[in-house]
């Protein structure tokens, strides 16, 4: 509670006062973010619900496993990490924002709102990167029809299933096309050019010794869902970061005008600041649902 | 730099906002603090992947879910400023997410009794996972 004191018997709801002592402009704000977190309660919710009538669900620490720059390091939890502490330290800067406001200081409420405009730009690039290397990732994982196949992570299909023994994978190099043999092998040289023309003139034998003699892990292909629900999930709470970083520029650019200073309060980067701390707030349940457990 | 004024009418009392920002960066290194031990926890998980029991893994997750809920209770209280605020509008936004108890108990729920009857056929066999039901008929073969 605020240190001013309220006087007991203070008749708020008799007109002419806010019975929540607060505009309609935030309350209505509250309200909103309150229907936005049952709309994301539902999607999570939803999710919990799949995951859990599935024997197989993905293995976080397997999907989540890249950083940038890396390589085929195997790294759980640590890329998301980093995006959890930008969107935490873009939060203090907003709330250092709102301070400034209080304050009436023009110049520290423009400082902190590029800082807080920086951090979500970061985040959505954080963002970008994770989903680029699932859609464009490359990894063997066993078909219905008993084939071998390099699959990226999409809302259609993903590798994230059960892995296979390597006598179930021998099994199934015999049943896989020549084409897709060459995949799975371009796959173990990183797609090198050379290595492809290579793979291209052998025999499907020749092929199959390759890759059973090789490291490679193959898996059964993933539950269905779960692209689905990442990418729709993630991409719901990406736009609202998106949407929060425009708002935030378009309060940043109304101070640097001095339209708050005029109004005489900075009450605009409070409600632009309730979002920004929602945008956060549902990022911890999304990295708690999806990467933590 | 005087203190900014409310014009709104509505407005009948202004909390007060003289205070510094210490109580800003104490909470931004409680949630840190809170992040980390998610992470540590998350991570004990996968390091100890297949060696504990359904029972152990369970409660850690628990536990990470009420860090989580910790979490969001400081972001909300203090960040959003809703601690603030008096009891009428605390109680508006509150009450009502306590709908989510019963969301998560019922689909949750619902989720497994799907699973329960997928791994039946419906009751009309013993448990099992497709997984086994495989192997299942590979040695019947």
């Amino acid at each position: 509670m605020g240190s001013t004191a309220i006087p007991t018997g203070t008749k708020w709801w008799s007109g002419g006062k806010s019975p929540f002592n607060v505009s309609y402009g935030k309350v209505m704000m509250w309200y909103f973010l309150m229907s936005d977190a049952f709309t994301f309660g539902a999607f999570l919710i939803s999710y919990g619900t799949i995951r859990f009538s599935v024997n197989n669900w993905a293995d976080p620490n397997h999907v989540f496993n890249s950083f940038p720059f890396a390589g085929h390091a195997n790294l759980p939890l640590a890329f998301v990490s980093l995006m959890t502490f930008i969107l935490i330290f873009s939060s203090v800067t907003m709330v250092l924002a709102v301070h400034e406001g209080h304050q009436m200081n023009k110049k520290g409420v423009e400082k902190y709102m590029i800082l807080t405009i920086i951090g979500g730009a970061a985040f959505l690039g954080c963002q970008a990167w994770e989903w680029t290397h699932l859609l464009t990732g490359e990894h063997v994982a066993m078909l219905n029809d008993g084939t071998l196949s390099v699959l990226p992570t999409t809302v259609k299909m993903n590798p994230w299933g059960a892995a296979l023994s390597h006598k179930e994978m021998v099994d199934a190099l015999q049943k896989t096309s020549h084409e897709q043999l060459v995949a799975i092998a371009n796959t173990l040289h990183h797609g090198a050019e050379s290595a492809h023309h290579a793979a291209v003139s052998l025999t499907n034998q020749e092929l199959i010794n390759q890759i059973a003699s090789s490291e490679i892990h193959a898996t059964h292909t993933g539950p269905i869902a779960f692209g689905g629900y990442f990418f729709g999930i993630t991409g719901f709470h990406g736009f609202h970061v998106f949407s929060g970083v425009i708002i935030n520029i378009i309060m940043y650019l109304k101070t640097k005008l001095g339209h708050f200073e005029q109004r005489g309060h900075y009450e605009m980067i409070e409600k632009a600041g309730l979002y920004w701390h929602f945008v956060d707030l549902v990022w911890v349940f999304v990295f708690l649902c999806f990467y933590l457990v | 730099m005087s203190a900014q004024h409310y014009e709104n009418p509505e407005i009948t009392f202004h909390p007060d906002h003289s205070g510094g920002t210490k109580k800003i960066w104490k909470i931004f290194w409680v949630l840190s603090a809170l992040t980390i031990i998610e992470l540590a926890l998350g991570y004990f998980l996968y390091a100890k992947h297949g060696q504990l029991g359904a029972a152990a893994v369970l409660s850690t997750k628990i536990v990470i879910g009420i860090l989580t809920l910790a979490k969001a209770y400081y972001i909300v209280s203090v960040f959003m400023h809703l601690g603030d605020e008096i009891r009428n509008l605390i109680m508006t936004i509150v009450v009502p997410l306590v709908l989510f108890v019963w969301f998560i108990i019922a689909f949750l729920a619902d989720g497994e009794s799907w699973k329960n009857l997928r791994n039946t056929r419906g009751k009309s066999r013993t448990y099992q996972t497709e997984e086994v039901s495989k192997e299942a008929v590979e040695s019947h073969k």
